[in-house]
């Protein structure tokens, strides 16, 4: 019996599992995943905490229940992965062998890394969202907001879900409006990037979104420190952002293990080869989700599209033949933009986000870059995708790799009267 | 894109002046790219350059300011003091790299 060993039971990990178990059990590999907890949250769902239109408790189901019958479930902290004797060691004493390895383990927001950012004032007036505890404690902050300097910042890239930081913007500006207070509230974004949008295109539909919402915006910031005192935000250049409710993406990095192991960089994501997810420098180790350093966003899309290219590689890896899928970064990612709308955005490493209709060239009905309800209720639509089609491995209509199809190449500058289809 | 003329040679620039063609980069080129932000490179300078560049090559974009910081041992204060203001899309205009982007 062979080994296939999943390092964790999120988006990624639990895709791998339920699209190889079928295929290798009757080849004689067993497949096992590993989870220090059995709780599998609905990420996508975690922004809508904070307004009060998800239900924390609703966003969570058992891992073991989303993997296939045929799959092991070991519940375990991950202590290391030894890497010359094949084996994980797990917190409570167990060493698991490996023939192959995938490290699926995410990547998470830490406080800590920014000095003073989880210090007095965090969970009282500076709150992340990306995490259950994070966005049911901003609810209950929100709830009583009334006035006052409000600030949305990103610590560093690169982050999970990049536009969520941006959708929180927009819909913490609506949320504000339908309760009367926005002319009491002043909304500022902080950015570790030259602006809100850095691609062109994306930058020239949609920069307009945030003046006219009167939303601030401060770019180039890398902050050095949170002043608890003062509450400020600090950079390195000695800017100072002035707080009274800060809303902060923290630092991302992957797992602890992912550094005790040596297989990670700086941030504890495993350098891979960005068109199979092998981990460098080994031939039974691959990174799949965010738990890799891929240069394209870390978003479930992106998990679901690399593991339609994986699980076809994986079988001519083990079977000794050369991977001849190669994965292009395909991302694809709704962004909600306030009052019911949201848009949608389609690209990769070599394509930016670029207008036009999804997924049928033409028709849609979902619209690129562009501010649609349709667009809101594909959002909506999609938790349900999530547990029924996506996580089970059922095929989706979606190809792994991005299509010029139904998009629009728009020179810079151009009018939209003028705008070719491509 | 749009071509350019610098140091008596034609270069590949975005609408912002960054380098889009990662070949036509060279050392002696960012002597110029560095003296037109006002900077006058140093070995230090340099050497981060290096970094930038091998690391765009082996990653496909540019390092944050963190990346440069851990990988290279240099203070993100220091980055500060060496291209100051904006180090992040600074460093990546002197060492011919696209400046550092998101998703949108």
């Amino acid at each position: 019996m062979k080994e296939l060993v999943i390092l964790g039971g999120g988006t990624a990990g639990t895709m791998v599992a339920n699209k190889l178990v079928r295929r290798l059990n009757r080849h004689g590999w067993r497949v096992t995943v590993v989870d220090r907890d059995n709780r599998h949250v609905y990420q996508p769902g975690l922004l809508f905490v904070p307004f009060g239109d998800a239900e924390p408790a609703r966003l969570v189901r058992p891992r073991v229940q989303q993997l296939d019958r045929g799959v092991r479930f070991i519940s375990g902290g991950i202590e290391r992965v030894n890497t010359e004797e094949s084996t994980v060691s797990l917190d409570w004493g167990l060493a698991l062998p490996y023939d192959q390895l995938v490290i699926a383990t995410g990547t998470s927001p830490r406080p800590s890394e920014v000095p003073g950012m989880d210090g007095p004032l965090w969970q009282e007036s500076v709150f992340d969202f990306y995490t259950l505890d994070g966005a049911t404690a901003l609810r209950d902050r929100l709830a009583t907001f009334e006035e006052g300097r409000l600030v949305v910042h990103v610590t560093d890239l690169p982050i999970k879900c990049p536009v969520a930081p941006l959708e929180f913007t927009f819909l913490v500006d609506a949320w504000l409006r339908h309760r009367g207070l926005r002319d009491r509230v002043e909304l500022v974004y902080v950015t570790p990037l030259p602006g809100a949008f850095t691609k062109p295109v994306a930058s020239e539909r949609l920069g307009h979104l945030l003046e006219e919402r009167g939303i601030l915006v401060e770019p180039d910031f890398l902050v050095e420190h949170v002043d608890n005192d003062a509450r400020m935000l600090v950079s390195y250049d000695e800017r100072e952002v002035p707080f009274d409710l800060l809303v902060t993406v923290p630092l991302n990095m992957g797992a602890d293990f992912v550094a005790r192991s040596g297989l990670g960089d700086e941030l504890n994501h495993v350098p891979v080869d960005r068109h199979t997810f092998l981990a460098k420098g080994y031939d039974d180790i691959f990174a799949i989700g965010d738990a890799n350093d891929i240069p394209t966003s870390k978003a479930g899309s992106v998990a679901h599209f690399s593991v339609d290219v994986f699980v076809d590689n994986f079988l001519d890896h083990i079977a000794g033949r050369p991977m001849t899928r190669s994965f292009d970064g395909h991302a694809n990612c709704f962004v909600e933009s306030g009052d019911g709308k949201a848009m949608l955005i389609d690209f990769n490493y070599d394509v930016e986000p670029l207008p036009g209709s999804f997924p049928v060239p033409g028709i849609g009905p979902l619209r690129l870059l562009e501010e649609t309800h349709t667009n809101h209720l594909g959002k909506k639509a999609f938790e349900w995708v999530y547990w029924h089609v996506l996580l089970p491995g059922h095929p989706i209509p979606l190809p792994a790799h991005l299509s010029m199809a139904g998009k629009h190449r728009v020179p810079a500058g151009s009018p939209p009267s003028e705008k070719q289809e491509a | 894109m749009t071509v350019t003329t610098i140091a008596d040679r034609s270069i590949h620039v975005d609408a912002e002046g960054f380098l889009t063609e990662y070949d036509e980069w060279d050392e002696e080129l960012a002597d110029t790219l560095a003296a037109q932000i006002g900077i006058e490179l140093t070995d230090e300078h340099r050497a981060l350059l290096r970094y930038l560049r091998v690391d765009f090559a082996d990653q496909g974009e540019t390092a944050t300011l963190r990346r440069v910081s851990a990988q290279t041992g240099t203070p993100v204060k220091r980055l500060f003091e060496l291209f100051p203001a904006k180090p992040a899309k600074k460093m990546a205009y002197v060492a011919g790299l696209p400046k550092p982007r998101g998703c949108v």
